[in-house]
């Protein structure tokens, strides 16, 4: 089409999420066409971020800095540990600005059919922190899924005996959601957490 | 090529950014592999969760083809049990177990309905862990590697089977076991009869059609047994240990 550097290009884009061949295409030729002012700025901010982003050696967050800003900030909580599957459900949580606590990311969930079992996960860091004290309470926020459901049993099992609290997120109806376009399911676990009101 | 038939979920892998290859298994069908379009979506992730009974439609242009599923949720079967550790490992180990041990596309209607039964009364919990062995069972027998335990092996006896052979998977009595009870896997009597059973009759259970899921079916194929049915057979030893401490 124009050179192989446009088709590496293009190639490479269209393995970023969200992207296929032709929304890669479209990237491509509005960076290429502005080369100064959208290509060369991106290209500096990503080789500058794969140089200085690493993983938190205490909860497993993408940052610069190491321990991250959030395991470094003096105003956190640091009596509750937000377990999360991913980095994505972090910034989520960050987004809705409803946890001051640290996080604790697991790098995915138990799945006995895809064959990820408790040494794929970041869990022994997760038990030391706990077994270090100052935690009272571990929120488990992982998905409402089987998968999600393993794990959260299976870390209740490991905390547990370790003397802190372990709660995991609600589940039910969504803000906004009204009960007649609900599936059975979400009905099902909205009922059975019902609380006194 | 299409067809329309009640589903069970058994694996729903991701593909891509948006869909899931699932593994359903059905009575006409059989495990039966496709392509759900959008099965990660927030809409569809929901309904491809392991052991939910679902409408399926399964459509591809030759019949051997992957083709791609669209599905209706019929039972939220693992919604149910989400909360239950007992329940929700008993679901994983039969959805990996039925997933890793049938052959594609080959019917096992007697397979599919004890699962359906199974699922279908999942959140009673251990009240069905007796059900679940003998579903394993009966999974082994229709798979051509099914246990003999209609008479002992030895003596010829049908009444005090108690043992049952690693090597051959028929019956001994106690009488015939003699000095190779150590080397015998012990036979709950509730793959006899309809007894529910203890936990340490669910663990002798569990040890047995492990054995022969793990050397016929998964052996046979160079898999070990899942991970999910040993998390389940970890998760009935321990309560059987528990049981016996109290």
């Amino acid at each position: 089409m124009g050179g192989p550097e446009i088709e590496r290009l293009i190639g490479l884009l269209a393995k970023l999420p969200g992207f296929g061949p032709r929304s890669a295409r479209r990237a491509a030729l509005r960076l290429l066409q502005q080369p100064e002012s959208r290509m060369l700025p991106l290209a500096v901010a990503m080789a500058e971020a794969a140089r200085a982003v690493k993983s938190c050696s205490l909860c497993g967050n993408l940052d610069s800095a190491d321990p991250c800003s959030i395991c470094s900030d003096p105003h956190r909580d640091r009596s509750l540990i937000c377990v999360v599957e991913g980095v994505g459900d972090l910034w989520a949580l960050e987004r809705a600005h409803v946890h001051r606590g640290l996080y604790h990311v697991l790098g995915g969930t138990l799945s006995a059919l895809a064959g990820t079992g408790p040494d794929d996960l970041n869990v022994p860091s997760l038990l030391a922190r706990v077994h270090e004290g100052g935690v009272s309470e571990v929120i488990l926020a992982l998905g409402a899924t089987v998968d999600g459901a393993t794990t959260t049993h299976w870390l209740t099992e490991k905390l547990k005996p370790l003397g802190v609290t372990v709660s995991r997120v609600g589940q039910g109806v969504p803000m906004g959601g009204a009960l007649d376009v609900l599936d059975d399911g979400t009905l099902a676990a909205a009922l059975r957490a019902r609380r006194p009101f | 090529m299409d067809w329309d038939a009640p589903a069970i979920v058994l694996d729903a892998r991701p593909f891509g950014e948006g869909d899931v290859i699932a593994t359903v298994m059905t009575e006409e069908h059989g495990a039966h592999r496709g392509l759900a379009r959008g099965g990660q979506s927030r809409a569809q992730a929901a309904l491809w969760q392991p052991g939910n009974l679902v409408q399926v439609r399964w459509v591809g242009r030759l019949a051997d083809q992957l083709g791609a599923f669209s599905a209706e949720l019929v039972h939220p079967a693992a919604a149910l049990v989400l909360d239950e550790p007992l329940a929700l490992a008993m679901l994983t180990a039969a959805c990996a177990v039925a997933e890793g041990a049938l052959p594609e596309r080959e019917a096992h209607p007697r397979i599919f309905d004890g699962l359906l039964h199974l699922l279908a009364r999942l959140p009673q919990g251990a009240a069905l862990m007796a059900a679940q062995i003998r579903w394993e069972a009966d999974l082994l027998a229709d798979l051509g590697y099914g246990l003999d335990l209609s008479r002992c092996a030895v003596t010829g006896a049908t009444t005090g089977l108690a043992w049952v052979s690693p090597k051959t998977g028929c019956a001994v009595s106690e009488e015939g076991a003699g000095l190779w009870k150590a080397r015998l896997f012990r036979l709950p009597a509730l793959l006899l009869g309809d007894d529910d059973g203890t936990p340490a009759d669910w663990r002798d259970g569990l040890r047995l059609t492990g054995h022969f899921l793990a050397r016929d079916v998964f052996g046979l194929q160079h898999k070990p047994l899942p991970q999910a049915r040993q998390a389940l057979y970890d998760r009935i030893a321990n309560l059987a240990e528990t049981d016996s401490d109290a």
